[in-house]
């Protein structure tokens, strides 16, 4: 696997190299693809030994009709380094569950609350998983491809 | 006789504890929001007090989720920048330049020098009229009507500017893939000149009823700190992580556009208290002020040339063309109809908003409609941390620090 002068893939790739799947650096963003059951150890060795210290973004793709349909996608930023990087962790339709990140980022709470309310993705060990973005009586995932945009939503009544 | 203090046989040891007891305290739950005329943003907030303390915070956010990434999702790449404007209505511009800049990027297309510093510009403009709103309805929301007015009159000014520059004054829709909708006028320069004087003006009024004024002051200062480490864990970014002592700011760690050839300071606080904030967002409104008078000095050197790239993909054919010829004809037709085609990729690109880093990660499919448009919102991410940070404190401070975190509903919720 290239490392494409990143720090992050080279060290990534030296010490934890079974849990890489693949590297890319399209138009300069160092990507690395890892398997969705390490993230927490990719994570804690990207903040700890590489200083990535920062978990800037966290989203997902659905890749509708592709086998594993989502993506959970990570971007990185290291404070001391100036430097990004990319990790990506597929995740099957069937689970759609990967591990929260909350113990090693503060800043993941409230980013994979947003994605499991967008996209139905259960983060284990997330302390407080609710939706945030939409209400609890909200039915199905909208951000899931197979989510038509017009679908309407029952009336919800008040809530006490 | 020998005093001594009459003995009572159920008198507790320590008055003061038991005097609290017999109170019989309970914790409150107060509903604050979503529409509260102390907050500006539609945000609940779900408080449990202990007296004035605040002892739990729930942030509820989400009243203004529009759909924003889904309708990117179902348009053509075009059709996504009317949304980005409205983002964050202070500063659309700057919404537009972060999207178009992460399309460019999977297009792999450099803008023309003379789009660049339009680009640089406007989206300065709009960054001093982003900060004007927060620190003028701070000013508002802790009673204080004068600096508000202040700060609004100023931004006016920057929106008449931005009228001027683009026909809109909030959701201006200016930047383009590939250039920006079309050059500024002749007298574009002049009035900005004079405007930029007047708005520096305000600013020093804003300045003298507001930065030492007592209650102010003491409404501000080590009210919501924050600590440089926990804007770290956090993500934070932006005027918060600069109050917090870290001078990062994207538009110089990562130039983007023309930002290196500008001389420009990044203000950073010391203590991340909202006082320090306050300070550091007027600071950035007079170093934006710079940036724009070097903009419209480098144009004016510049002189007329292209503002938009020339790439068939992206921009359409002169209307001179259109209008007489048949392949231009149908370019333009091709274009308005099925968009550009992206190539297949993903990219993520960020910039310095003026709430912090605004990125947008996206994914290609090759086609004319985005698989996947996500826009990292400097809002959403940086309130996240409010409920931690005011644990403890009094229900008062909440105003200010909310005020000062500027949480832009449309952007955080989109």
């Amino acid at each position: 696997m290239d490392d494409f002068g990143s720090s992050a893939l080279r060290c990534l790739i030296g010490e934890l190299p079974e849990a890489v799947a693949r590297t890319h650096a399209q138009l300069g963003d160092a990507t690395a693809v890892v398997e969705p059951g390490r993230i927490r150890d990719v994570m804690r060795f990207l903040r700890d030994e590489v200083n990535f210290d920062m978990l800037m973004d966290l989203t997902a793709v659905d890749y509708l009709g592709r086998t594993p349909r989502f993506e959970v996608v990570y971007h990185l930023y290291s404070t001391k380094l100036n430097e990004r990087v990319r990790i990506k962790a597929p995740v099957a339709e069937e689970t759609a569950e990967i591990p929260s990140l909350t113990e090693l980022f503060a800043s993941a709470n409230w980013m994979e609350r947003e994605v499991f309310d967008l996209y139905g993705i259960r983060f284990e060990g997330h302390p407080d998983l609710r939706r945030i973005l939409l209400y609890d009586e909200f039915e199905g995932h909208p951000l899931r491809k197979d989510y038509p945009k017009e679908r309407r939503q029952p009336l919800v009544g008040p809530r006490n | 006789m020998a005093t001594q203090s009459p003995s009572f046989p159920d008198r507790p040891a320590n008055l003061e504890e038991d005097f609290e007891r017999d109170l019989h305290t309970e914790h409150q739950i107060l509903n604050m929001g979503p529409s509260h005329p102390a907050t500006h943003g539609t945000v609940k907030f779900l408080i449990e007090l202990d007296g004035e303390s605040i002892v739990n915070l729930d942030i509820q956010v989400g009243y203004l989720h529009r759909g924003f990434e889904k309708e990117c999702e179902s348009g053509t790449w075009y059709q996504a920048i009317p949304y980005t404007d409205r983002l964050n209505y202070n500063s659309a511009i700057l919404a537009n330049i972060g999207y178009c800049l992460a399309v460019e990027k999977l297009l792999g297309i450099e803008t023309p020098e003379r789009c660049q510093w339009l680009r640089v510009m406007s989206g300065e403009i709009s960054r001093v009229a982003d900060h004007l709103t927060r620190c003028g309805a701070a000013c508002l929301e802790l009673a204080a009507m004068t600096p508000f007015l202040y700060g609004i009159q100023a931004r006016e000014l920057c929106w008449d500017l931005m009228e001027m520059l683009c026909g809109a004054r909030v959701t201006s829709n200016y930047i383009r893939i590939g250039g920006v909708k079309h050059d500024m006028s002749p007298d574009f320069p002049p009035t900005a000149h004079d405007f930029i004087a007047q708005i520096r003006k305000l600013l020093v009024d804003f300045d003298d009823v507001i930065t030492s004024n007592r209650i102010f002051v003491d409404r501000l200062k080590h009210t919501g700190v924050i600590s440089k480490e926990d804007c770290i864990r956090y993500a934070v970014t932006g005027p918060m992580l600069r109050s917090a002592g870290v001078g990062l700011d994207v538009r110089k760690t990562e130039p983007y556009l023309v930002y290196e050839e500008l001389d420009f300071d990044i203000p950073i606080g010391e203590v991340g208290d909202n006082y320090d904030r306050y300070l550091v967002c007027v600071e950035e409104m007079h170093q934006s002020l710079r940036i724009v008078e070097q903009c419209l000095d480098r144009l004016g050197k510049l002189g007329p040339g292209p503002v938009n790239v020339d790439d068939p993909r992206v921009r359409w054919p002169a209307k001179g063309k259109v209008f007489n010829r048949m392949e231009e004809l149908i370019a333009q037709f091709k274009s308005v109809t099925e968009g550009p085609l992206v190539p297949e990729g993903e990219g993520y690109f960020a910039i310095e908003s003026a709430n912090g880093e605004l990125g947008f990660y996206l994914v290609s499919d090759g086609s004319a409609v985005p698989v996947k448009v996500r826009c990292r919102p400097p809002s959403f991410v940086n309130l996240a941390p409010m409920g931690a940070m005011l644990k403890g404190a009094l229900l008062a401070d909440l105003i200010p620090t909310f005020d000062f975190l500027n949480m832009i509903g449309g952007e955080c919720d989109r």
